[in-house]
């Protein structure tokens, strides 16, 4: 029930003053992208598209947002391929290595990226390994593995087992009970995880400020690297961008987050 | 062997070597991309250039670096206050609210996961400039006569990190308060508890593990944060991750870098170890289970 007590328009005002501090900054930024300055204020002065036309037009960004999406895409397969193996095992009676499995699974999300990108540098600097596709591809399955992990459990502790159990005992072999049985009930969760570790990924900008070189740099760096020295309005620009990529992704993850829910038992989609 | 003798077909449970096999991938990353690097970065620290504790005597010999530490740890501990000052009413509202406003406010605490945070970390270093919004606010408002300098400030750091981790206090505690029956408060109010009672002795008790777990999580992930700190903090007043990477980057000082890694990702685990019943990391990030 909703009484407009006092109280409640004290809390609901106290509310919507945080969700203004959430939301000013990340809105206030965007229509910077269209300033006639070659630095970054507010309001904007002037109409121009041309930040646009020079991020696209700027091998240098370009050359970045290839490399950042390239190293994005091998990130969500590594990290929904991985996860999905090792999650499966875990909830078929992994045992003692399960007890293992999850303890260097949440050992990513608690070690500072800092100091995990500082002993990359120094590994990866040795084996030829930095500013290399492979490279950040591994650094970034690893800080993505968690998040993928838990969304693939969820989907997966909701299926019924004996529904393998039955496919086998028609003849299907385990892997063939698994991509005909079990994987269409979870892919929603699977996609969802790779979409997580894309976008982790893709705006990961502490592994990419240690780890690049001079040239091969990933587009958080380069826009790192702007901020820090130039602060023009190519960054909103590429906020903009991000943006409308952004509401495509969300809604990508709502229809696939409404697979899910219909996928699996009802119970589970509170 | 062949494939075939890993998967025994009997049943739900795999056979040893089925998961293993499945799992290999997994602990070959981590092995591969996490362990043997910190394991090799650490030992770095008590071996170059002489054997021993030396690195880590010099962070407490030196009191430059014992203030960056006591720095970090205050700046941590002012976000997570922050955050929780911030979150608490917003995780309230969520829970007693429904329908569209229920909507908002969710939509408006997951959409930071979806922006950029250097994108954010601009906005503010543009919010908090001399000429920024924020200054010209203030002169207006005669709060102060002419512009002061706000970006390049440890206030800065602290504000715009509040901004990008206050959504990680939000849904722990959300998560706890919806878990706490509507009936509890009601029966303490029958009882005679006034709202605030009912407050201090039913909910905030109750959500008080996600509370908790929101605030360390906060804390930890502000101990370590530098995108923050390198962009908008002062050069002079250094985080330890600002400090790391000034002795890597300028000094190239990599044992003396890796005992500060070493410093930082022990007392980080130390503290998870520490309160590692509370953490339940998998619901921590929001209602996916």
């Amino acid at each position: 029930m909703q009484n407009l007590s006092p109280r409640r328009l004290l809390l609901m005002g106290y509310v919507y003053a945080v969700l203004f501090f959430v939301l000013a900054p990340i809105v206030i930024i965007l229509p910077m992208a269209f300033s006639e300055t070659d630095y970054l204020t507010f309001p904007p002065v002037g109409f121009t598209l041309s930040w646009f036309t020079d991020f696209f037009s700027n091998s240098r960004w370009m050359g970045a947002t290839v490399f950042s999406l390239k190293i994005a895409v091998l990130t969500a397969i590594t990290t929904s391929v991985v996860a999905t193996m090792a999650t499966y095992a875990l909830m078929r009676g992994a045992g003692r290595i399960g007890a293992l499995f999850q303890g260097l699974l949440i050992a990513p999300i608690v070690v500072p990226h800092i100091a995990l990108a500082v002993a990359l540098y120094l590994f990866f600097q040795r084996i030829g390994l930095s500013s290399t596709v492979f490279g950040y591809v591994l650094a970034h399955s690893v800080i993505a593995m968690p998040f993928a992990v838990f969304t693939v459990s969820a989907a997966l502790s909701a299926v019924d087992a004996t529904l393998e159990d039955a496919a086998m005992s028609c003849g299907a072999s385990r892997f063939t009970a698994f991509r005909l049985v079990t994987l269409p009930m979870i892919l929603p969760n699977v996609l969802s995880g790779g979409l997580f570790a894309f976008i982790l990924s893709f705006d990961e900008p502490v592994i990419a400020f240690f780890l690049a070189g001079i040239r091969d740099k990933t587009l958080p760096r380069m826009m790192f690297d702007d901020i820090e020295q130039n602060l023009t309005p190519i960054i909103p620009a590429i906020a903009v961008l991000l943006t409308a990529v952004s509401i495509f992704a969300l809604i990508a993850a709502a229809l696939l987050r409404r697979a899910a829910a219909n996928r699996t038992a009802p119970e589970e989609a509170g | 062997m062949s494939l075939q003798d890993f998967f025994r077909p009997d049943g739900r449970h795999l056979s040893r070597g089925g998961i293993l096999l499945l799992m290999a991938p997994f602990f070959m990353l981590i092995a591969f991309a996490f362990l043997y690097p910190l394991i090799s970065l650490l030992s770095l620290s008590v071996t170059e250039p002489t054997a021993g504790f030396d690195n880590y005597a010099r962070i407490l010999d030196n009191p430059v670096y014992g203030k960056v530490l006591l720095r970090t740890l205050w700046t941590a501990l002012l976000v997570a206050i922050t955050s929780l000052l911030l979150a608490f009413p917003v995780a309230m509202a969520m829970v007693s609210s429904s329908g569209p406003v229920a909507m908002l406010i969710g939509a408006c605490i997951l959409l930071p996961f979806w922006s950029s945070v250097l994108v954010r970390t601009a906005a503010w270093a543009v919010l908090l400039q001399r000429n920024g919004l924020i200054n010209e606010a203030m002169q207006w408002f005669g709060i102060t006569s002419e512009p002061i300098r706000l970006l390049y400030t440890q206030g800065a750091v602290v504000v715009a990190m509040t901004h990008v981790l206050m959504p990680f206090m939000v849904l722990p505690i959300y998560g706890a308060l919806r878990n706490i029956p509507e009936d509890y408060g009601r029966a303490a109010l029958i009882c005679g508890a006034g709202p605030l009672r009912v407050f201090t002795e039913v909910t905030f008790p109750l959500a008080l593990p996600g509370v908790l777990g929101g605030f360390i999580l906060v804390f930890l992930t502000a101990l370590g944060y530098f995108i923050t700190p390198a962009l908008l903090g002062s050069p002079q007043d250094m985080m330890i991750a600002t400090l790391i990477s000034q002795q890597l980057r300028e000094f190239l000082d990599w044992p003396f870098a890796a005992a500060l890694v070493g410093v930082l990702t022990l007392f980080v685990t130390a503290i998870t170890l520490a309160f590692s019943k509370i953490f339940r990391f998998d619901r921590m990030m929001g209602g996916q289970v």
